[in-house]
């Protein structure tokens, strides 16, 4: 009985730092490894049409990208607002698709080129007419799998 | 003379690692890559005759839009919301009507004989069609034949398509095909 009653004072414990470092580090090593940092710098202003259906790319590594949309703030006294296609990081052309395509299916590995999807991201307030042009040019080039990118709206 | 040396004071090894799970925190762009895939028709020769004309006309349903995103579904103007209705009517034909598309009897691989409808949506726009109401009549597209195939597996493995196997998949899918053809550009201004 007396055992158990003895106890008159108690202090609590001050809480151990030690492991804080450790689980700090597991949260850096998770971002450390699903992060990719960016590659190319945005140079059109990109806000993605909402639909419901859209489904996940499957293979990310084996997409080239295709941005359409209106120049960013600050570039807009250079380039005027009209819709435009950003390849990499530069402005481009419709023309310039055929060279883009070849020079991205050198870079994926043999077998995986017949899976290189093109994922077109296009603000949502662009015309069809240049989406149209690049689909013609894409078409040209075989490339022909391709994905308009788009979000999931996020709230039903 | 062996003097101890003294610790290394850990406590700012979290400080570090904070400092350091922040950069890549800000750096990382989780960004979904989700979108409506597709496959493009590969481009005609020039010296090949078109033969798209043999599809018989009731196998076809147009669907337009406008420079004005107004959308036209089969020489009918209709919303953007009942354009599933009209697709989902258009491909299931349920009385054999004789205005909607033809079925055609065909042995799948693993299931057996289904009556697979042979229509073809075709989707036409104009050069002022804006981006969204493209992507919105697609998305719509999508979801009547998704629909369809969830009913479809419902009807014969009592779950919905997304979560079925692989070859389950690949059944469903032959069963009822997605016939989107995004035509030729066209000015349908006009009409």
């Amino acid at each position: 009985m007396a055992k158990f009653g003895r106890s008159g004072k108690k202090e609590v414990p001050g809480l151990t730092t030690a492991s804080m470092s450790d689980i700090v580090f597991m949260l850096l090593f998770f971002f450390m490894v699903t992060t990719q940092l960016r590659e190319t710098e945005n140079k059109v202003m990109v806000k993605l049409p909402e639909a419901s259906q859209s489904a996940k790319l499957e293979r990310k590594d084996l997409a080239a990208y295709i941005n359409v949309g209106p120049p960013v703030q600050h570039l807009q006294a250079q380039y005027g607002n009209d819709a435009r296609i950003q390849l990499n990081d530069s402005f481009r052309t419709v023309d310039d698709i055929r060279d883009f395509i070849a020079t991205e299916r050198e870079s994926k590995s043999e077998a995986d080129r017949q899976f290189m999807t093109v994922a077109i991201r296009a603000d949502e307030n662009v015309r069809m007419g240049i989406i149209t042009d690049i689909k013609q040019e894409l078409r040209r080039c075989s490339a022909l799998k391709i994905m308009y990118s788009a979000r999931k709206p996020s709230a039903d | 003379m062996a003097k101890k040396l003294p610790e290394i004071n850990s406590s700012s090894t979290a400080d570090i690692a904070f400092l350091l799970l922040s950069f890549f925190l800000m750096t990382s762009n989780m960004e979904q890559n989700s979108g409506l895939q597709r496959r493009l028709p590969p481009m005609p020769d020039e010296n090949q005759k078109v033969q798209n004309q043999k599809i018989n006309r009731r196998n076809i349903i147009v669907v337009k839009i406008n420079s004005a995103d107004r959308l036209m579904a089969g020489n009918e103007p209709i919303d953007v919301s009942m354009l599933k209705f009209k697709i989902k009517e258009f491909l299931i034909n349920a009385n054999n009507d004789p205005k909607l598309p033809e079925k055609e009897n065909k042995t799948i691989e693993g299931y057996g004989d289904y009556m697979v409808s042979k229509g073809v949506i075709s989707l036409q726009n104009d050069r002022g069609t804006s981006y969204q109401a493209y992507i919105a009549v697609q998305n719509e597209i999508v979801k009547a034949i998704d629909e369809l195939r969830d009913d479809f597996s419902k009807a014969n493995y009592g779950k919905p398509y997304l979560s079925l196997d692989e070859d389950h998949q690949k059944i469903v899918r032959e069963a009822i095909p997605q016939n989107i053809s995004e035509a030729e550009p066209k000015d349908v201004s006009k009409n």
